[in-house]
């Protein structure tokens, strides 16, 4: 059904992650029979894409169209039923968790709510500094304490918070701060891919604009791959070189923004597309 | 007035906040001076019988004799002495007991809570059984199979009350668990054991420590039940149990017997709980 859509004619970048087939379901457990397993709800339906290097790629789709499942199994959070998830050519979709540790410094993940995701017991620098102490110490014995803090603080500075934010809680900054450390704690590590789901959905519009143009910013330095899962389709189209749509796990349009968003394939992004007023945003926020 | 009382408000609370913390302190380091130095502050042996001095009231009625503050047991023995020895038992059960049983309840709980499956579903079936025992029955059964004695009480009093925490853990480990820190923790390569050590377990802390103070309470007032019931040491120790046991007998005519002892134990089991609310409150950074 799902029928594979490239742009091969400006699209020279080579593919970080190559998905094929990729399938997914989950329990029902609402409808489970009494003496037998429960029947189980398909939510990615065998999805086919790439993602190029060094490129944002935006995934969008109504709610429980599967985009957060698809993310997750990027970043191997979840475990495919079938299909391959090849990253770098290599296939990560069976791999278990001892053989995924040394990958899992390449693909990094930013949260939708820091509440959550930042650990409320913790300081900020040692949110930030715990992943690269644990990577850190195969390859150079014995990092101290205060080295790895001033790692922690340099990747702060990175995301614009100055170091006396490293001594606070989480608890103690504001939505946009807390965001920053999120993406903070993701660049330390320095990753080639970063998951970002719905990571200013939270924010309000102004702490979204700084906290998107930062990750812009950062997109471009360090050369990031990046798939940025979003409802907002007028900040994917400012943001994002592709944008894959999804629904109800399938993909209906994958392929470079301007070219979905000029020539919609299917109907449903079409109405999508008119839905929402699309100059609202500023290109001046990317500056 | 108004603007007064917003701007004391604060400043009230937290000064009944730290209240919370420094009087059950001063009573717990008060119970610890005594039992250290219960041979040089006891005014008398407290084992010593003086069938003259039956029955002296406390200082405070007609009758006394100097030096024995809080009267004397229908054996002549000095209260106040038995009192202060009494510390030491309490003291021992309740540090060694609370925490024998906060390490097994709260390890099981966490284990549960954490990986859930197989090690939630064993763990779970062996609360509800557990549970299904009356405690005070369990811990007398206990003690008369063990024998009596410090180290049957001790067991017993784990053996019975590890539930206790081994429910209300796992219950907030469950909570954390769905939290994003625990997969933002396998995202930056921790294993599944330091996430639980490292991430989950300062967030269940302070209910531990809440519950810890709570069982160290608990676990005097199981020992006095137990001596109460004559299960718990020999006679020839001074306990608050014993006491109170002993007292009972003579309560119409030496009310003091069972009093005193009633009170400090009253007392210290009040101490260990508002000592671990006022814990959590003073030393939790989310809460401040
Ligand atoms: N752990 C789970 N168990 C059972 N069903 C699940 C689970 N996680 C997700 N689902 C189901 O899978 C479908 C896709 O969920 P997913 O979270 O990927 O959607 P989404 O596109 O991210 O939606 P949203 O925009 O609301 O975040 C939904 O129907 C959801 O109910
Ligand atoms: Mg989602």
């Amino acid at each position: 059904m799902a029928v594979p859509l490239t742009c091969p004619q400006t699209d020279p970048a080579p593919a970080l992650f190559s998905v094929r087939g990729l399938r997914l379901s989950f329990p029902d457990s609402a409808h489970k029979p009494l003496f037998a397993p429960a029947p189980r709800i398909e939510v990615l339906k065998g999805l086919d894409l790439d993602l190029p290097k060094g490129q944002i790629t935006g995934i969008v789709g109504e709610s429980g169209s599967g985009k957060s499942t698809l993310g997750r199994v990027l970043v191997r959070l979840m475990r495919p039923d079938a299909g391959q998830v090849l990253l770098n050519g290599q296939d990560i979709s069976t791999l278990n968790e001892a053989a995924l540790r040394p990958l899992r410094r390449n693909l990094q993940m930013i949260f939708q709510d820091p509440m959550s995701s930042l650990n409320p017991r913790h300081k900020v620098w040692r949110i930030v500094a715990a992943p690269l102490a644990r990577y850190e110490c195969g390859s150079a014995p014995q990092i101290g304490l205060a080295e790895r803090r001033d790692q922690a603080l340099r990747a702060l500075e990175r995301v614009g918070l100055d170091p006396g934010f490293g001594e606070r809680y989480p608890h103690e900054l504001s939505g946009g701060q807390r965001q920053r450390v999120g993406i903070a704690r993701a660049i330390a590590l320095e990753p080639e891919f970063i998951l970002a789901d719905e990571i200013v959905s939270g924010l309000d519009v102004s702490s979204q604009a700084q906290v998107l143009s930062l990750l812009k910013s950062l997109a471009q330095e360090m050369n990031l791959t990046i798939a940025f899962i979003s409802h907002d389709l007028s900040v994917i189209r400012h943001l994002c070189d592709n944008v894959i749509v999804l629904n109800r796990g399938e993909i209906l349009e994958n392929g470079s923004v301007e070219q979905v968003f000029s020539a919609p394939q299917s109907d449903i992004t079409r109405l999508l597309l008119d839905a929402i007023p699309l100059p609202e945003l500023d290109d001046k926020w990317f500056d | 007035m108004a603007d007064v009382s917003l701007q004391t408000t604060p400043r009230a609370r937290s000064g009944r906040r730290n209240l919370r913390l420094w009087l059950p302190l001063a009573w717990i380091s008060t119970l610890v001076l005594a039992a250290v130095l219960a041979p040089l502050i006891a005014p008398h042996d407290p084992l010593y019988q003086d069938l003259f001095l039956e029955r002296l009231p406390p200082f405070f009625m007609a009758g006394t004799e100097p030096g024995y503050w809080l009267g004397t047991d229908s054996l002549g023995r000095d209260v106040l002495s038995r009192v202060i020895y009494g510390t030491r038992i309490a003291l021992c059960v309740s540090l060694i007991a609370a925490t024998a049983t906060c390490l097994v309840g709260s390890t099981l709980g966490l284990l549960a809570g954490f990986f859930g499956g197989w090690w939630d579903r064993v763990i779970s079936r062996l609360i509800e059984i557990w549970m299904a025992f009356p405690p005070v029955l369990f811990a007398v059964l206990l003690v008369a199979v063990m024998g009596t004695g410090l180290t049957s009480v001790i067991v017993a009093i784990a053996l019975i009350d590890w539930t206790r925490f081994a429910r209300v853990i796992r219950a907030e480990t469950m909570v954390q668990a769905q939290m994003d820190y625990v997969d933002s923790a396998q995202i930056g390569g921790a294993r599944r054991l330091t996430t639980l050590v490292s991430e989950i377990l300062p967030n269940v802390l302070p209910s531990i420590v809440a519950l810890l103070m709570l069982e160290m309470g608990i676990a005097v007032i199981v020992e006095a039940i137990l001596s109460f019931v004559n299960l718990s040491l020999s006679s020839d120790v001074a306990t608050w149990g014993s006491m109170i046991a002993e007292g009972r007998n003579a309560i119409h005519f030496a009310w003091w017997v069972l009093l005193f002892p009633l009170i400090a134990l009253f007392l210290t089991v009040l101490s260990f709980s508002q000592l671990g609310e006022g814990l959590k409150q003073r030393f939790d950074p989310v809460l401040q």
